[in-house]
């Protein structure tokens, strides 16, 4: 008999089902995973770095390039440490289209993470079906902010603007749309053979395992662990809507997937319960320290100019002290440890990325699994090398 | 924040304060988030005894970060941020740092350790005794210094591009068609200190 050896493979960096610049190092015995190797940064910016270089309002647009299919929710972590240091308190409407746009974002992100999961276990069709509806969303944002996915659209206080003339009806007519089209979505993979033979029961983590591991949002969630931020830890005016935290039992790719929907779901439902008590009233909060004066007072007043330009130049300046603040993004926990010495710039921002200990429990995943069944675990975990590289 | 969140946060620090007697260390909240300072030997005692003990149960380790003083004697101050999910809170642990000091390693009290701390190593250059795999994690392969020291600079030192006649990736020194601009937008009028720039022009004679 002839003396086999281990297989060694590098997995990308340019390979579609390695979602962004991945490069893994696998040892292959055969078709099987012996050990999984991730090498990252080769998307690293020096987010953080640079955010020490800049001020509290320059810094936020970096945010949204972490994570680039969510953009709203990290900015909203930023946003929330900075009020949290800065001690200011959020109009209640400002609080509500806060979280309508983290909600949107999350359906955003979800689109895109089970679409192209299902195409990386070869189902076609409902990537073209709901990238449709994804645009529409990417609208609703260019409506608000002026961009597709770069928005800095939440600032410290509330938000930059107010929703223009006839976003609320079209929000509306979406979420009575959207409702179908992932019952599409679940009815088309759901009962699917290829789906359930590619997803079930692969990459399973245990309870403990995952809690040890790190994890966080869905992934937490599909293995059992009722936890959740907007729940648990509510910020802004989640504690005043109701929604329902799905979990799964048994933490393989397909319950990650089903929890994904369910949260899709229940987003619809926490837009529709927003809109329905959406508060009249200011959406930034009334303090001309850190809120930019409107345009039209800057055409007349000499003042508002001065403060709009010390504001856009100095910055404002934040109180000495330190938070870790931290939102239930799309991808998981979201958090900023952000430590203010005084200045008009951060001393130290970390982010904590929601991938970054998901990736790094790549290798305890895929072990002993196919290496097909890899492309399948990486496409569950939700990776987006934005935010883990950083 | 609510109310009820604040009693409860004071709750679990008087908890901490009576069960937590074997080594010194000190306990405080700031905007309503437990701090713990404690010394790099005590590290991996204090917290096996956070995740262990069933009134605490703290079994997520969230994030290891680290912040560079240079002026200090301590200059790094490495922060463990666990989260408990069955108690729901979080606290923060802080152990202070001399330079060319090695922390010792949690990898296996939790494992999600492992990739918090190759990234410090990376970017601070703060040694982990007993880590497995220390090697550098989001920079490039041959990636020299540590880039998020204060006394490295923002634009770095070296720059790559591939070269089309070499036909391969080379690093050279960092060149920059314009100066780095630092805008000092601080004014002066907020903090200033003895001296303000013109001040040398009030004892000058005119002639």
């Amino acid at each position: 008999m002839t003396k086999r050896e281990n297989y060694s493979l590098n997995f990308g960096p340019q390979h579609p089902a390695a979602h962004g610049v991945l490069r893994l190092v696998l040892e292959l015995d055969g078709e099987v995973v012996e050990r999984a190797d991730p090498h990252i940064g080769l998307l690293h910016r020096g987010t953080e770095k640079l955010i020490e270089n800049k001020t509290y309002l320059q810094a936020l647009p970096y945010f949204d390039r972490l994570d680039y299919v969510s953009p709203m929710c990290q900015e909203h972590a930023f946003a929330l440490a900075v009020e949290k240091l800065l001690n200011i308190k959020v109009p209640i409407r400002g609080q509500f289209i806060r979280v309508i746009f983290s909600e949107i974002t999350r359906i955003l992100n979800h689109i895109l993470n089970l679409t192209t999961f299902a195409l990386d276990v070869g189902a076609m069709t409902p990537f073209l079906w709901l990238f449709e509806e994804r645009e529409v969303l990417m609208e609703f944002y260019e409506r608000v902010s002026g961009s597709r996915l770069h928005s800095a659209y939440f600032r410290p206080g509330g938000v930059h603007r107010d929703l223009p003339d006839g976003l609320i009806e079209d929000i509306v007519l979406f979420c009575k749309r959207f409702p179908k089209q992932i019952d599409d979505l679940e009815r088309l993979l759901e009962t699917n053979r290829i789906f359930r033979q590619r997803s079930v029961d692969i990459g399973k983590i245990s309870k403990e395992d995952a809690i040890n591991k790190g994890f966080s949002g869905p992934c937490l969630r599909a293995s059992g662990v009722e936890w959740d931020l907007r729940r648990n830890q509510p910020y802004d005016c989640y504690s005043s809507l109701e929604f329902k935290i799905p979990i799964g039992t048994n933490g393989d790719c397909f319950e990650r997937f089903l929890v994904r929907v369910e949260e899709m779901r229940q987003s619809i439902l926490i837009i529709e319960q927003c809109l329905k008590k959406f508060p009249k009233g200011k959406c930034i909060a009334d303090d001309p320290r850190i809120v930019p004066p409107k345009r039209k007072e800057m055409k007349s007043s000499m003042e508002s100019l001065i403060n709009h330009f010390k504001l856009f130049t100095e910055g404002f300046h934040v109180p000495v002290g330190e938070t870790y603040t931290c939102v239930e993004a799309p991808k998981g926990e979201f958090g900023v440890y952000l430590v203010s010495d005084g200045t008009n710039r951060p001393y130290r921002c970390k982010i904590r990325a929601p991938g970054f200990p998901l990736l790094q429990a790549t290798e305890f995943l895929s072990k002993g699994h196919m290496l097909s069944d890899l492309v399948a675990i990486i496409g569950s975990l939700d990776i987006v090398f934005g935010e883990i590289d950083r | 924040m609510s109310k009820a969140d604040n009693i409860y946060v004071k709750e679990i620090f008087d908890l901490i304060k009576t069960l937590l007697n074997f080594c010194k260390f000190e306990l405080f909240i700031e905007k309503n988030e437990i701090s713990l300072n404690c010394s790099s030997k005590d590290l991996s005692k204090i917290l096996l005894f956070f995740k262990d003990n069933p009134s605490l149960s703290m079994e997520c380790l969230i994030d290891i970060t680290a912040v560079d003083y240079p002026e200090k004697v301590d200059r790094f101050l490495v922060v463990y941020n666990l989260l408990s999910i069955s108690k729901n809170f979080r606290l923060k642990i802080k152990v202070k740092l001399p330079e060319n000091e090695a922390i010792p390693t949690v990898n296996e009290i939790f494992s999600c350790a492992s990739w918090y701390e190759r990234e410090i190593w990376d970017l601070f250059g703060i040694r982990f005794t007993g880590h497995q795999d220390l090697r550098r994690i989001l920079t490039d392969y041959d990636f020299q210094g540590h880039p998020l020291r204060k006394d490295y600079p923002l634009t770095g030192f070296t720059q790559v591009r591939y070269d089309n006649e070499l036909s391969r990736i080379v690093v050279e020194p960092v060149k920059l068609d314009q100066e780095y601009r630092n805008f000092d937008n601080l004014s002066p009028w907020e903090g200033m200190g003895e001296y303000l720039p013109g001040d040398e022009k009030s004892n000058l004679k005119n002639d």
